[in-house]
């Protein structure tokens, strides 16, 4: 495997609550190379706070340590805000789940685009609209000259979700942070937009932390899954041997999923007293 | 019987037709699943059938009896709907008490004070839960909430909007397990719309396949297990659902 180029050691997000403080994510360790990485887990489970932690996004009152948090062999923590801007975006970047929520509604598209390129990059006009138009098409939209004119309320889901895979690639970061990229799409749309990523990607030669709920989505377009519950990592496998998952959690996750083919009379449910759960 | 008969059914929201031509039959005791993309009209059916949306054409009949345009008591208490979103459908200031004893105030229902607590045990709830307020429950225990509401004046019909869309998988088994035990119990008849095929599998008897406001195909849920669909779009709406499951067979 690469040079890893995201390490993490002992990360922990701390939030006050009336009855003291908790850690939300608790001890998580992981390392990144140039390869893709999913994070499942259910609700409250600190996978979505992971890839928060990690771009300095938490904003007081939660707190965030880690024994080691380091990009490229650089470590995050020492850096000032505005060296953190430098990296943030730039050489890590992240998709959100819903483009609805995610896109200035009162700048056009390829304005948005532009911008994310001209904050991290001196080009001059001309070779800023070639880029946005070039990424664009790299998304797979077919007529980049129309969409750039276009306001984010007259696309559709699957093509504001592009939209925002290319404003967060056009700067060539070396690590995307996807959370939960495609939970807000129908089903035929989800699929071309995990590909576009998935080869993006690959072809860039990014790494990629895929944060899901989903464990077949996440089993299908990572390498390795990593099954988060209550701030914890239950644990790490390939993808491939998803099915052969030894922790009673993430057996317990994969047989609540109802089934094409279904002819059980009841879903088996988690013992949550288990794991202690909410 | 028939519980629900739609007819040449056209809904509109003001000069669009979100639903055209829909012709459907649900059988008494029935559990059938309207499934779709978003923007289907899939959930204005249930809208309309509800008295939710009511600019309509065309016939909706219901055990019988055709449905007026809106909203009225004795339906109500005969048909019921579950909608997805637990958060949004609960009044955030009412206690759970509150919640599920209003509809049996508004319909004059005695015994008001041991059906709630009736209500709670039916769907797994604590009754320690009754004097709380919604944002102290999970999402789970909020749905289950809804439900024991639809519940509350015993409706022969439930309408459920998504009802497991919103959770995470797990409580999804539990919420489907709990509907599945209710409607055996009770003999209900549910109209169910889902965007999730494995789901149907799982609940239903039968299926219609919706695109663009029209139904595509009607099937029953064999042959959605098998994935033999008439229709070329209800097989590709298969095969994108499909990969999941043949990765998890073990």
């Amino acid at each position: 495997m690469s040079a890893p180029l995201l390490e993490v050691e002992n990360l922990t997000v701390t939030f006050p609550t009336p009855s003291g403080p908790v850690n939300v994510v608790d001890g998580v360790s992981l390392t990144l190379g140039t390869e893709r990485l999913g994070i499942v887990g259910e609700s409250g489970s600190g996978k979505s706070m992971t890839g928060r932690a990690i771009l300095g996004l938490i904003r007081p009152p939660g707190r965030v340590t880690a024994d080691k948090l380091a990009f490229e062999g650089t470590e995050l923590q020492s850096l000032s805000a505005r060296q953190m801007r430098k990296i943030r975006g730039a050489r890590i970047s992240m998709v959100m789940q819903d483009p609805k929520f995610s896109l200035n509604p009162v700048m056009t598209v390829g304005r948005q685009i532009a911008e994310a390129l001209r904050t991290h990059e001196n080009l001059p006009r001309r070779d800023v609209k070639a880029r946005v138009a070039e990424m664009l098409h790299s998304v797979r939209i077919t007529d980049p000259e129309r969409v750039m004119g276009l306001y984010p309320h007259e696309v559709s889901g699957g093509m504001g979700q592009r939209i925002m895979i290319a404003m967060m690639l056009i700067p060539r970061p070396r690590i995307l942070i996807a959370d939960e990229p495609t939970s807000a799409l129908d089903v035929s749309v989800q699929g071309q937009v995990l590909d576009l990523i998935d080869d993006l990607v690959r072809d860039n030669g990014m790494g990629l932390l895929l944060v899901s709920h989903d464990l077949h989505l996440v089993g299908r377009y990572c390498d390795r899954v990593m099954v988060m519950n209550a701030g914890r990592v239950v644990e790490t496998l390939d993808a491939r041997n998803l099915h052969a998952a030894q922790h009673p959690y993430t057996k317990g996750l994969l047989a609540a999923v109802p089934r094409m083919n279904e002819t059980r009379e009841v879903l088996p449910t988690l013992d949550r007293s288990q794991w202690a759960a909410t | 019987m028939t519980a629900i008969h739609l007819q040449d059914l056209d809904i509109y929201y003001g000069e669009s037709r979100a639903v055209q031509g829909v012709n459907l039959d649900v059988a008494s005791g029935e559990s059938f699943a309207l499934v779709g993309e978003s923007g289907s009209g899939k959930s204005t059916i249930l809208k309309a059938i509800m008295g939710l949306a009511p600019d309509w054409t065309g016939t909706i009949e219901v055990d019988g009896a055709a449905r007026s345009h809106g909203t009225d008591r004795a339906f109500s208490a005969h048909c019921q709907m579950v909608f997805q979103d637990p958060y949004g459908s609960l009044h955030p200031r009412k206690t759970i008490d509150a919640a599920l004893a209003e509809p049996l105030l508004i319909h004059g229902k005695p015994n008001r004070d041991k059906r709630v607590v009736e209500l709670l045990a039916e769907v797994g709830l604590d009754a320690r839960f009754r004097f709380r307020f919604p944002h102290q429950l999970s999402g789970g225990q909020r749905q289950r909430v809804a439900i024991a509401r639809a519940l509350a004046l015993e409706p022969k019909l439930l309408l459920l909007d998504e009802p497991t869309s919103a959770l995470d998988v797990s409580i999804q088994a539990e919420i489907l397990n709990l509907l599945k035990r209710l409607r055996r119990e009770r003999g209900l008849t549910y109209l169910m719309v889902t965007h999730n095929l494995p789901v149907v599998s799982f609940m239903c008897d039968r299926l219609a396949v919706m695109r663009h406001g029209k139904i595509v195909e009607t099937a029953d849920v064999a042959t959605l297990r098998s994935g033999q669909f008439d229709s070329a779009y209800a097989r590709d709406l298969y095969r994108l659902s499909e990969p999941d499951q043949t990765e998890q067979t073990p």
